[in-house]
């Protein structure tokens, strides 16, 4: 797997802190995955703030603040600046939203932030789309890591455009890349990590799983076994069969 | 002075962003500012004067995906 920022990850996934049934099953849901990674965000403070910061340290992983819900790269500066103080990291998850309805990137804005923030030393992950142009442009911005998505966020869809994801993977070999967004089931996890992913990122697939530390459980096997297939050099795919078994020394019946 | 705190309006007798904190009883709470759209650090609340019509923005950690 390659590296975060010189941060080597124990495992391959990152996890969303929102939307589960209760603090308890979110908890429950880091402990059962091993997920590495927490995202979390700034909000208005409203007295619940200090409790949150309390339970999010107590995970033991890494904390990727979020820039959700900025619609201009200002915005999305001035949110990760907060969040750099807050949150003690330079790490950001810069989202800078282009449109309400798929909440897929701005790719100007994402542009204009991504070198803002790179110049201000920030280490960005960037949410981006599979565009191979907008991603050279964020790795030129400074951007040692690229978040795709696989589909809208809280879709649930897996990856829409496999193709894409495969020519991105293959022309930024240095660069560490996590599916972010989109996923449903553990099979895209899969998926995305047999394409050569070096983590997946998700949110609403576990924390609206009827039995989110199960599911959350469940992803992370999938994105090992998806990781270690990568790492052992799949066969290629033909249109014919090839018996496995040989011919020679077949019975003559 | 009017200003907005987190899109609320209020009046205020402070006179700096740090002084606000103190009066809405959040000068020990973690979080952290903004004025008007840009950030404001801690090291730099004391310093930093209020405007009538200011907004004023105090985030703090919140779930998030």
């Amino acid at each position: 797997m390659r590296d975060f920022y010189g941060v080597a990850l124990k495992t391959p996934m990152m996890l969303g802190t929102a939307r589960y049934p209760s603090p308890a099953a979110m908890e429950a849901a880091f402990r059962e995955s091993g997920a590495s990674v927490a995202t979390v965000s700034m909000r208005r403070e409203r007295g619940a703030g200090q409790a949150f910061w309390d339970m999010v340290r107590g995970l033991g992983v890494h904390l990727l603040p979020n820039t959700a819900g900025c619609h201009s790269a200002r915005e999305a500066i001035t949110t990760a600046q907060m969040a750099r103080e807050y949150f003690q990291t330079d790490w950001i998850k810069l989202e800078v939203i282009g449109n309400a309805d798929t909440l897929q990137p701005d790719p100007f804005g994402l542009t204009e932030a991504a070198e803002a923030l790179c110049a201000d030393g920030f280490k960005v992950f960037p949410y981006t789309t599979e565009d191979q142009v907008l991603a050279a442009r964020l790795v030129d911005a400074g951007c040692r890591v690229l978040m795709p998505w696989g589909a809208p966020i809280g879709s649930g869809m897996g990856l829409n455009n496999i193709h894409g994801l495969r020519t991105l993977r293959a022309a930024f070999p240095d660069v560490a890349m996590v599916i972010d967004a989109g996923l449903g089931l553990p099979s895209h996890a899969a998926h995305a990590m047999e394409l050569g992913y070096d983590a997946i990122l998700l949110n609403t697939a576990v924390a609206e799983a009827a039995d989110p530390p199960a599911m959350a459980r469940a992803f992370a096997m999938a994105a090992e076994a998806g990781a270690l297939a990568a790492a052992s050099g799949p066969m290629g795919t033909r249109d014919m069969a090839v018996p496995s078994t040989p011919l020679i020394g077949k019975a003559w019946l | 002075m009017k200003i907005e705190v987190n899109g609320e309006p209020r009046d205020l007798g402070a006179t700096t962003v740090g002084d606000a904190l103190t009066e809405l009883n959040l000068r020990e709470a973690r979080v952290a500012t903004a004025l008007n759209g840009a950030f404001v650090s801690v090291a730099a609340r004391a310093a930093t004067p209020l405007s009538p019509g200011d907004r004023l923005e105090i985030l703090t950690a919140m779930q998030g995906g």
